[in-house]
């Protein structure tokens, strides 16, 4: 049976590597959880797949999303239990299998990314906890001999019309012997007594502890580590390599070459740096030869004064441009992902099938991929996924799978593939760089009747998901510009390709992350250009009522926009989106030593019924925070084709001592649930700018702003 | 042959004597709590204790570590009777993806040891570990819950 065959596997895992790890002290979480003995009794009463609950009292949430640190595991359960009244006491979780009955409809396979778990497994999880209520309650109803309808429920209890009681675990038997009905009942949000609470994480213990475990920390029988020397060039091939001294590095096995550089096999990860530190490798040039951030930007330059492939049209954008016509132009920078957890995958090519342990958020492609290297069908890729140590959407990604799969099949051993942080800072699937050209007409009362915006980008999904990409256009390019919430009656949003061979991915509310930054600093310039305050400049172009119009009215008060603040400090304002998700944000600034200095972000977020409270209070600030590296010093730079930064010293990213303090101001909606892990990026870097802007005088168009500032 | 002292155990590792404590730790000693982010000491993901005070064990050669007292976040504290800072780190539902917090902890229970009551400058000094997921807010405010002994 498949789930007993993956227990067992990551019985193995923990036995061989967990030292420290005591199993069945932990009850709560993913894999220790998950490490219960294979001897252990199957779970009594499996209503549905995601649903196992146990003659301990304990119940079982599969969750088929990767924990990548936006409690995925934490808020699904909390789906279950809410509509199956249950304490989230009695809850715990596992990661599953990437099996076909686990998959999310909303990727055809099992994948995390876009904000999209909530919205597409919130719905299914409440229904799975609502499926097991219905059968608990009419296993007690036949028991009682009354009617279902009189019953009712209450911390895994059932209650009958005449006082009769039930606990759960009593009715598990009874409830699996039933069909399962068609269709059931959800409650109403007034009823909700989990969904819209705080809840603590079910995985906070573990990883307090030391006893989650990562893709890092797998270890199974017979393994070897490798690492793979790399090209400096992205893109670059080798063309020879002498392994001579590679070899003479005590612990070294093996090297052998792969296609993505040379592979050093070794008794352990240190042995493997030093085997490919003592490498000689000749490359050849590849694709990018020559590319630097200046070709990159001059060729974007020259193509934002061209019409592009048009993304959205409305109204009349043909006619020429009357009233006051405000023109600028913007700049975002590449940049890196960086997770705290470097790529890595553990792999086992076998004749016979596939086995990866990985951190990843994209388990069908990497069993699609590691099937077709390995040369074995696709049932027979197994995919174990490990708790991951940041996503941010570098996960999604195969390339660390493929290394490992081919090392593993080259080395006839299962593998513990490992990128050093340098491959990770010079191997990303980068934030890719875009110049947006803005032009705008204003009305002499200041509305905003023609808005064009020529952009120029790489392409995500030319390159990740090509099927997407039709007739030139990537359709999710203008994200945070074709989806404006503003009333603009003549819109023009049209796009270049870059075509440059520097892989870009997908990032952290993707295209939104630089697209936002040139459509709210320019609704900036254009309140300044109509004499106008920000804000309410912009609450001028909202509808009415609308969610987008709330969160801003909301942040603007919670800010105390408009109000007097300490000399040389100024607020920015900016507001966004991600899918159904909306944010304002205002944050303080000021800038001493010609630095700039984040004071305070006050966010107004409306994702639609909120499920964990505590968790969306991590995730706006930890978007936040993402994005304030990336605004104010991140980049990456391209010299001959390959980056020039290579760890966290040049590549630099916020510490405790400049991360600001914080606000964040929930609607409670019950509009349908959406993610959080995106919508607090994009309004971070247009906010700091604006207030800047208000600070000196200067408008700063390019990321990242410290650059601009002393530009 | 080296060897170390981690968590009061004695172990005789066959290691070179320039390999970073952290993969002695890791790959050999099987202790795997202690993380591995970036090999240049740049972002506090595999700190430990070296006779109580708080280093990066990625850049420290295990020779240096020889006769010294190791501490890793398996020995901080028995699982079931949890340091004051790992609790105040569930008190305050610090973690997100969770991979850094060995470093920070260490790092933090270092930090409480040597000063009792850090004041916020204290921390930000101290405090130099990258967290990606940005839990700075809630890792500064568990320090000063355990510091005042609530958690």
């Amino acid at each position: 049976m498949t789930i007993a065959l993956e227990r067992k596997d990551f019985l193995r895992i923990v036995a061989a590597g967990g030292a420290g790890l005591s199993l069945g002290v932990e009850l709560v979480p993913a894999l220790a959880a998950a490490a219960v003995p294979a001897a252990a009794a199957p779970p009594a009463f499996v209503p549905v797949a995601w649903v196992e609950m146990g003659n301990d009292g304990l119940t079982t949430v599969v969750v088929n999303q990767s924990e990548l640190g936006q409690g995925i595991a934490t808020a699904l359960p909390m789906c279950v239990a809410e509509e199956l009244d249950v304490p989230m006491s009695s809850v715990r979780f596992r990661i599953s299998p990437a099996e076909t009955k686990y998959y999310n409809p909303a990727w055809h396979g099992i994948q995390t990314g876009g904000s999209k778990s909530t919205p597409s497994m919130s719905p299914i999880m409440r229904q799975a906890g609502a499926t097991a209520r219905a059968m608990l309650v009419t296993a007690a109803a036949t028991k009682w001999n009354v009617d279902p309808a009189t019953c009712s429920t209450a911390n895994a209890m059932v209650y009958g019309p005449a006082g009769q009681k039930a606990k759960y675990v009593d009715l598990l038997a009874a409830a699996a012997a039933l069909p399962v009905p068609a269709t059931v009942t959800l409650k109403t949000p007034d009823k909700f007594k989990i969904i819209g609470t705080r809840q603590p994480r079910l995985d906070v213990r573990q990883k307090t502890n030391g006893t989650a475990v990562y893709g890092m920390d797998v270890k199974v029988p017979g393994m070897k580590y490798a690492s793979i020397e790399k090209p400096l060039q992205i893109g670059g091939r080798v063309v020879s390599f002498d392994a001579g001294a590679a070899l003479k590095v005590p612990g070294v096995r093996k090297v052998v070459q792969v296609p993505s550089g040379v592979a050093v096999i070794a008794d352990n990860t240190w042995a493997a740096f030093q085997g490919r530190k003592a490498l000689k490798v000749t490359w050849g040039p590849g694709p990018n030869a020559g590319v630097s951030t200046d070709s990159i930007y001059a060729s974007a330059r020259t193509l934002s004064k061209t019409p592009g492939v048009v993304l959205r049209t409305t109204g009349d954008v043909t006619s020429p441009l009357s009233g006051k016509v405000v023109t600028a132009s913007y700049e975002t920078q590449y940049l890196a992902h960086a997770p705290m957890e470097p790529m890595n995958t553990t792999a086992d090519v076998r004749p016979d099938g596939v086995t990866l342990w990985t951190p990843t958020q994209a388990q069908t492609d990497s069993q699609k991929i590691a099937a077709k290297i390995a040369g074995v069908p696709l049932e027979s890729v197994k995919v174990v996924t490990t708790f991951v140590g940041g996503g941010f959407g570098r996960r999604g990604e195969t390339d660390f799978v493929e290394d490992a799969v081919y090392t593993s099949k080259a080395a006839g051993v299962p593998i513990k593939l490992v990128w050093t942080r340098e491959d990770d800072i010079r191997n990303d699937p980068y934030r890719g760089g875009s110049v947006t050209a803005m032009t705008a007409a204003l009305t002499p009362d200041g509305k905003v009747t023609t808005l064009k915006q020529t952009m120029v980008s790489s392409s995500i999904v030319a390159r990740a998901i090509p099927f997407m990409f039709k007739n030139g256009v990537d359709p999710l390019a203008g994200n945070g510009l074709t989806n404006t919430a503003y009333t603009i009656p003549n819109q023009l949003v049209d796009w270049h390709r870059l075509d440059v061979q520097i892989p870009v991915g997908f990032w952290r509310a993707p295209y939104a992350n630089a697209n936002t930054f040139a459509m709210e600093s320019f609704v900036d310039e254009l309140a300044h250009a109509a004499g106008q305050d920000p804000v309410a400049f912009r609450l001028a172009h909202l509808t009415a009522g609308s969610r987008p119009r709330n969160v801003l009215e909301r942040v603007a008060k919670l800010a105390n926009w408009g109000s007097t603040l300490p000399t040389g400090h100024a607020l920015g304002v900016a507001m966004g989106q991600w899918d159904d998700a909306w944010i304002a944000m205002v944050t303080e600034v000021s800038l001493p030593n010609g630095k700039i200095k984040i004071h305070r972000v006050v966010s107004s977020v409306d994702v639609g019924q909120p499920i964990n409270i505590d968790g969306l209070e991590q995730q706006i600030p930890s978007a936040i925070i993402y994005a304030l590296s990336a605004a104010l010093g991140g980049k990456i730079t391209f010299a001959d084709g390959g980056a020039v930064q290579k760890n966290f010293n040049d590549f630099t990213v916020l510490h405790m001592g400049d991360s600001p303090q914080f606000v964040v101001d929930i609607v409670r909606s019950t509009e349908k649930s959406t993610g959080a892990g995106e919508v607090g990026v994009p309004c971070v870097a247009p906010s700091i700018a604006n207030a800047i802007f208000t600070i000196t005088g200067k408008r700063l168009r390019t990321l990242p702003l410290n650059d601009a500032l002393n530009a | 042959m080296v060897k170390l002292t981690v968590n009061g155990t004695d172990h005789v590792l066959d290691v070179p004597d320039e390999m970073p404590l952290l993969w002695a730790i890791r790959d050999v000693v099987g202790l795997t709590g202690t993380k591995f982010g970036c090999g240049i000491a740049a972002c506090g993901a595999c700190t430990v204790h070296l006779d109580g005070a708080a280093v990066r064990s990625c850049v420290l050669p295990v020779k240096n570590a020889v006769g010294k007292k190791i501490t890793t976040i398996e020995g901080l504290a028995p699982v079931d009777k949890p340091h004051p800072v790992q609790a105040a780190w569930v008190a305050e539902n610090v973690p997100q993806c969770g991979y850094c917090q060995s470093g920070q902890i260490m790092a933090a229970a270092a930090l409480i040891a040597h000063k009792p009551h850090p004041s916020d400058a204290d921390i930000d000094l101290a405090m130099t570990n990258i967290c990606r997921c940005g839990c700075y807010p809630r890792i500064k405010s568990a320090i000063k819950s355990a510091a005042a002994g609530v958690a």
